[in-house]
């Protein structure tokens, strides 16, 4: 078992999930987040005064996978998130020990999809 | 000259005033959160630089008497525009409180266009688009209805307090503008979720409030008929949020706030050019078919044909101001207002005719000004921001401002 975790572009969010919808990935964890990478963000002015460097809006998903599904997870990611500007984002893969459904108790593989 | 007129009047002025950073919130909150300083910053603006062009050539273009086409240049910067009254405008007001209360419908009117293109449009080509539309546009417009000698005002079309200057100009100039400048990146027909309607109902009911001096205020005097017109924007507003929820409701299954809010506000634009000729009685008609007309037009039309009029602009102002001025050549009435006309229900025929020429003529004119006016700018300074600085907002690439911070 694996977690993705992805950093994208915020008007990316509907096509990625679009894209992990069609290779049956349901079950997604959105939450907004602020960062940088080599886009160093926006120049914000307020009252004259600059602020450098600032932080830009972005999407982070949360995907917990079996093994099986990671690389076509990995891959929707990609074609949904995917511009080709600085900015597009990050694909993390992390393993995951255990994973259990609250409803059912039920434990590993079975409770991730 | 009339103390108790006059004290009226300049409040009423306030209150129009306050109607611009109403409908900035107004729309503020229905865009997504990283544009809601681009439009407070578009109408904000708007009320800056149209209040200085109004008293600087604006206000001649609009009502210095005699002229066809506008009012020519007679009083630019106020020249001859004193503090006694000017009998053909205004009576017993000073001319220049007649002035500052008109400076006022000069600045919503564009702010009310700012729907249309919001989330896209360049700050530089707004500006200049805007300056442009006031003068070619409005002034015109306002001229051939309310100005001495403007020849939709000789012709009898009955516009109290600008359904056809303010609210179809507008709204149609919104359609032109929508179109041309293309739809939102992403946009594919489904709405797009407001970011803070409370921000909507806010602006809602300033707008409301402001709108008693809009309308009751264009009787320009404390008398009857500003009576006759508070009376009556209130009702049209209040029966058209009602209607627009109870269509929700049958239609969708739960009324919604955005839906009564934006039916309020339909309501008050098509009471806008009848408010001084229409009963009580007739405000509720009024306010009840123009919600279902609207709600028609943003609900099924506008997905229908594709364009990206953000906001709605076109949908609740020019819809709502046709039907508003198409109204008040039926409901018209001499019994509410012996200066004003018989309607069509009222054995006058004729008077509807007047308002559909009218409705038509402010139509075709300002659709195609609008256009002509949009490719100029689009040619000096350009009009759409680039596709880049869409995907992170206007607010930071326009302005270099966020509203909201997730972290100190």
């Amino acid at each position: 078992m694996k977690i993705v975790i992805a950093v994208i572009k915020p008007d990316r969010l509907e096509a990625v999930k679009q894209e992990l919808y069609k290779v049956d990935v349901n079950l997604i964890t959105v939450s907004e987040v602020l960062g940088h990478g080599r886009q160093m963000g926006v120049t914000e002015v307020y009252r004259g005064v600059k602020e450098m460097g600032n932080l830009l809006r972005k999407i982070q998903l949360f995907i917990a996978v079996n093994d099986s599904y990671l690389e076509q997870t990995i891959q929707a990611i990609i074609r949904g998130a995917k511009t080709g500007e600085i900015g597009d984002g990050k694909i993390f893969v992390l393993p995951l020990d255990e994973c259990v459904r609250i409803r059912t108790e039920e434990r590993g593989g079975i409770a991730i999809g | 000259m009339n103390t108790g007129d006059t004290a009226w009047v300049l409040i009423s002025t306030a209150l129009v005033m306050l109607m611009t950073p109403g409908l900035a919130f107004f729309y503020g909150g229905m865009v997504r959160r990283k544009n809601v300083l681009g439009v407070l910053m578009q109408c904000f603006t708007i009320l800056c630089v149209l209040s200085i062009q109004w008293v600087l050539y604006g206000y001649s273009l609009a009502f210095a008497p005699g002229k066809g086409f506008w009012g020519g240049f007679d009083w630019i910067g106020l020249t001859g525009v004193g503090l006694g009254p000017f009998k053909d405008y205004a009576p017993t007001i000073p001319h220049q409180a007649f002035m500052i209360f008109q400076a006022m419908f000069a600045v919503i009117t564009p702010a009310l266009i700012v729907g249309a293109f919001a989330e896209r449009m360049k700050f530089s080509g707004f500006l200049l688009f805007v300056i442009l539309w006031a003068t070619f546009i409005y002034d015109p417009v306002a001229h051939w209805v309310w100005g001495v000698g403007g020849w939709l005002r000789d012709l009898g079309a009955l516009d109290f307090a600008g359904g056809t200057v303010v609210h179809i100009n507008a709204g149609i100039a919104a359609l032109a503008t929508a179109i041309f400048i293309g739809k939102r990146k992403g946009y594919n027909g489904s709405a797009v979720p407001p970011h803070n309607l409370p921000h909507t109902v806010i602006g809602t009911a300033l707008l409301w409030f402001g709108w008693f001096g809009f309308n009751a205020g264009s009787a320009l005097a404390a008398n009857g008929l500003a009576v006759n017109a508070f009376v009556v924007t209130n009702t049209a507003a209040a029966t058209a949020g009602l209607t627009w929820a109870v269509i929700e409701w049958l239609h969708n299954g739960k009324p919604t706030v955005f839906g009564t809010a934006t039916g309020a506000v339909a309501g008050l634009v098509a009471i806008t050019p009848a408010a001084g000729f229409v009963s009580a009685l007739s405000a509720i008609v009024i306010g009840i078919f123009v919600s279902l007309f609207c709600f028609i037009a943003v609900a099924f039309i506008k997905p229908r044909l594709g364009y990206d009029d953000s906001l709605d602009a076109f949908g609740v102002h020019c819809v709502g101001g046709i039907w508003g001025a198409l109204a008040t050549g039926l409901f018209a009435s001499k019994l509410i207002n012996p200066d004003g006309a018989n309607g069509l229900f009222f054995g006058n025929p004729r008077q509807f005719l007047i308002q559909a020429l009218a409705v038509a003529v402010t139509l075709a004119y300002s659709f195609v000004g609008s256009l002509i006016l949009y490719k100029v700018v689009d040619w000096v300074v350009g009009m759409r921001v680039s596709e880049k600085d869409e995907i992170i907002g206007l607010d930071l690439t326009q302005h270099n401002e966020n509203a909201y911070t997730l972290l100190e």
